[in-house]
């Protein structure tokens, strides 16, 4: 392929840049240059005129699709250089030797790992002068070889930009973290050569050799044999460095592992994380011989390039460590800031200031500590111990129920309270609706009030709120409402005290069909004859009668759960993946379940020893019984819920934690309903994908 | 926790049935919270009382006496209903226990809630 294919794959980065000889001479096109882009073939062309024509309008074809790019054909003062970039080959100083030529400019702005540049220069004229001089001109990049530049002009030098640029949280570069003269005794002590049968492991894998001390690192499985040290241990010269680096407080335990790399320009290492459930929380990896940029990857998209420089220590803690990949891109150069100043850490999207840096042998001293306990991480989505351990199954017996309640209900629930009550502040209509319609001094339980968002709606009614978690009732006396903690199945109230009770989305929370039954017949017992219950549940059907509930259109409408579908909408990228495939197969059995349902009343579906699925957010259900993911973000106010799990060496901003729901099927609710003694069920409706009864005790 | 709210909580340890009423009450720690006044929710929330649990737990705390019985006419007696919106709903119990009377099992309030939940062993039946 001809080199200029490149502005048909406008995909980021380039990889390496393979040799290929450039077959056309396009000087003869430099004539053509003065028709306007839009030219409509009036004047006859030759064939290189037409190729070249074809090119351009496919360079400003591309740049609009991938980029966003609008090319327009009046002269501007800037320029977008298509295969001008450093995603190209092109280093900033050849980019500018030929773009100086035309004329003084404002500014040169070269957009990192991009195929093209843009350039601004003082006035329309120098920059027509540069569209037609350099259009389809061949410049050499900093490999040797030919690039063909095609220009176009914009009104605007912008592109998509990248994400938000922090470095991952938990991550450090301590630069000269060691001398030369160590780097040099380091580098010599490692001997790449003769000693393969040495027990010291030495592979040459596809991209770059290795070398293991204490213990072998195992390819096959990314774990190592933790009863299998190798004789001999760390090196003696590396342990008195690692003693030095303990001293000093950049590393808090001391490494058993040792993995050496080695990267010549062009290696790389895909992008990875360090096994959990061998390696502990701490992973750091001194960089020698020459500097290189990492990616750091999260798994919802934003892509963090890193510097370590020479003689740069990295250290991965916490998120970095246990949720970000990282790895090396396999190419000849790096894209970095120009600056001189700039040493390590990020490279920022300042693209006035980035240049290429070509690559040298790179060796990486790579410490890790073998992991004795099981990881506790709280990232069980890239978890390895808990995406095994975790993900329950539906439960066998009462005790498994209580058990998953347990883990996937109350405990998320006591977890997650603070930003949990931070997106619930909007009452629902038809229930603020139920409880003005009380008559004055009516005493009315709300069973898992959560927040107590409902608790105070009618100031002419005597309400207590119970809930399981101890977290979100602290909101509610914050809020000066009475309120309890206690479990929906036993609820410590004389039976028939009260005028009225709501059970707002709880009883779905209940993970076998007698114990839904079961807190249903609670809420009834609490009431007097005549007493009335709202109950509301998650509905399978999120949509319905051609309506789609607000939970999947996302609710735009509603600023209070604007973080909630924040929060979910970042579920997505993480969760679909996972569980696709079993989603597909849940969608058959929970259609029976719903004929079951009609024929022989409520019956829940059993698949023992599955896996419950993970439900994607905002998305229609595949199974009546679901795990949804909920990400935790950890600044709503002062969160008191993130204190009590602060699972050591985790100081993670975004853990997922999955809810259990039974969901009901259309008529599921009222065939509970009709197993209690004692009550009619006044009215069922649908709202916003919840279905919904009011009851009445006789 | 409210006194009236008190007077509604019964002990829920298993097989303690309605033995498990009323729980007695210690506190540590009460707060008088001022409420604003309202006749008729008052003379409402009466008969929903069960009047000798009340004038117990008003006694433990040692408030003003609470008549053994609500008098005659109570909807008119702004003094009587005054004095109950006092109790039922002005005084906070923040810190102390609830206790079953028929199994002894304590139950913990703290910042002003009760926690009432029971172990599996309790509640199974």
């Amino acid at each position: 392929m001809p080199r200029d294919a490149c502005v048909s794959c406008f995909c980021g980065w380039r990889p390496a840049l393979d040799s290929s000889s450039f077959p056309v001479s396009i000087n003869s096109v430099k004539h053509s240059i003065t028709m306007n882009i839009n030219h409509k073939g009036g004047l006859k062309l030759n064939k290189i005129e037409k190729k070249f024509l074809r090119k351009q309008s496919r360079a400003r074809h591309v740049l609009l699709q991938h980029e966003g790019i609008q090319a327009v054909s009046h002269p501007t003062q800037s320029l977008v250089v298509a295969n001008g970039g450093l995603g190209n080959g092109v280093s900033r100083k050849q980019l500018l030797l030929a773009l100086e030529n035309s004329g003084p400019m404002e500014a040169l702005l070269m957009p990192p790992n991009k195929p093209y540049a843009f350039v601004i220069y003082k006035t329309i004229e120098e920059s027509k002068k540069a569209y037609a001089n350099l259009n389809g001109k061949e410049i050499i990049d900093d490999l040797g070889q030919k690039i063909i530049l095609y220009l176009n002009y914009v009104e605007k030098a912008q592109w998509k930009k990248l994400g938000l640029q922090a470095l991952p949280p938990g991550l450090l570069v301590v630069e000269e973290i060691i001398s030369s003269e160590d780097e040099k005794m380091l580098l010599e002590s490692v001997n790449w050569t003769g000693d393969t049968g040495n027990q010291n492991f030495q592979k040459s894998l596809k991209h770059r050799r290795v070398k293991h001390f204490g213990y072998e690192f195992n390819y096959e499985n990314n774990s190592v044999d933790k009863d299998k040290p190798l004789p001999g241990g760390l090196p003696d010269i590396c342990n008195s460095i690692l003693e030095k680096w303990l001293k000093e407080g950049y590393i808090k335990h001391k490494p058993d592992q040792l993995t050496i790399n080695q990267y010549e320009p062009g290696h790389g290492i895909p992008a990875h994380i360090d096994t959990h459930s061998a390696f502990e929380d701490e992973i750091i990896s001194l960089s020698l011989g020459s500097e290189i940029v990492m990616d750091f990857k999260h798994p919802e998209g934003v892509t963090v390039q890193v510097m370590l420089p020479r003689r740069s220590l990295l250290v991965m803690t916490g998120e970095s460590r246990y949720l970000w990949t990282h790895g090396i891109t396999p190419r000849k150069f790096d894209t970095v800031q120009a600056s001189e100043q700039f040493k390590g850490g990020i490279i920022t999207s300042d693209i006035g200031d980035l240049t290429l840096s070509k690559r040298g042998i790179r060796t990486s001293f790579t410490f890790r500590k073998v992991r004795r306990v099981p990881c506790n991480c709280s990232y069980s989505s890239v978890c390895d111990r808990q995406r095994k351990a975790t993900l329950p199954s539906l439960p066998e017996s009462s005790k498994e129920a209580c058990q998953l309640e347990q883990e996937h209900v109350h405990r998320v629930y006591d977890l997650i309270a603070r930003h949990f009550s931070s997106t619930r502040h909007s009452p629902w209509p038809r229930i603020v609706e139920f409880l003005k319609a009380l008559p004055s001094g009516s005493v009315v339980a709300d069973v898992g009030c959560g927040n107590g968002k409902y608790l105070g709606i009618n100031k002419e009614l005597y309400m207590i709120g119970c809930d399981h978690s101890q977290n979100l009732l602290d909101i509610c006396r914050e809020r000066e409402f009475q309120a309890l903690v206690c479990d929906a199945l036993s609820i410590p109230f004389r039976s028939g005290s009260f005028d009225a009770c709501i059970s707002i989305a709880v009883i779905h929370h209940f993970s076998t069909a007698e114990r839904r039954v079961a807190a249903l017949q609670e809420l009834v017992r609490l009431l007097r004859p005549g007493g009335q219950a709202l109950i509301y549940v998650w509905a399978m059907e999120q949509e319905y009668k051609n309506h789609r509930s607000k939970y999947l259109r996302g609710s735009k409408t509603c600023l209070q759960d604007k973080e909630e579908i924040n929060n979910v909408i970042a579920a997505e990228g993480l969760l679909v993946n996972q569980m696709s495939g079993e989603n597909s197969e849940d969608l058959e059995s929970s259609v029976s379940s719903t004929d079951n349902i009609k024929e022989e009343g409520c019956k829940p579906r059993k698949v023992p020893n599955s896996e419950l699925p993970v439900h994607t957010n905002r998305t229609s259900f595949h199974s009546q019984d679901v795990l949804v993911p909920w990400h935790l973000k950890r600044n709503p106010g002062k969160d008191k819920a993130v204190e009590p799990f602060g699972l050591a060496g985790c100081p993670d901003p975004c853990p997922v934690f999955h809810r259990y729901y039974h969901v009901f099927c259309n008529g599921e609710l009222e065939a509970s309903c009709q197993a209690l003694g004692d009550v009619n069920i006044l009215q069922s409706y649908y709202d916003e994908g919840n279905w919904c009864v009011v009851l009445q005790k006789v | 926790m409210k006194l009236l709210t008190h007077n509604l909580l019964s002990s829920h340890v298993r097989g303690v049935g309605t033995r498990g009423f009323p729980l007695r009450l210690q506190a540590t720690e009460v707060r008088i919270n001022p409420v604003e006044f309202n006749p008729d929710f008052v003379a409402r929330m009466i008969p929903k009382v069960e009047w000798a649990a009340l004038v117990q737990a008003a006694n433990t705390l040692n408030l003003t006496e609470v008549p053994k019985e609500p008098t005659e006419g109570y909807e008119q007696d702004e003094t009587f209903l005054r004095k109950m919106h006092h109790v039922l709903l002005e005084v906070d119990v923040l810190e102390g226990t609830l206790q079953c009377p028929e199994s002894g099992r304590l139950f913990p309030i703290s910042r002003g809630i009760p926690n009432m939940l029971l172990n599996d062993e309790e509640t199974e039946t």
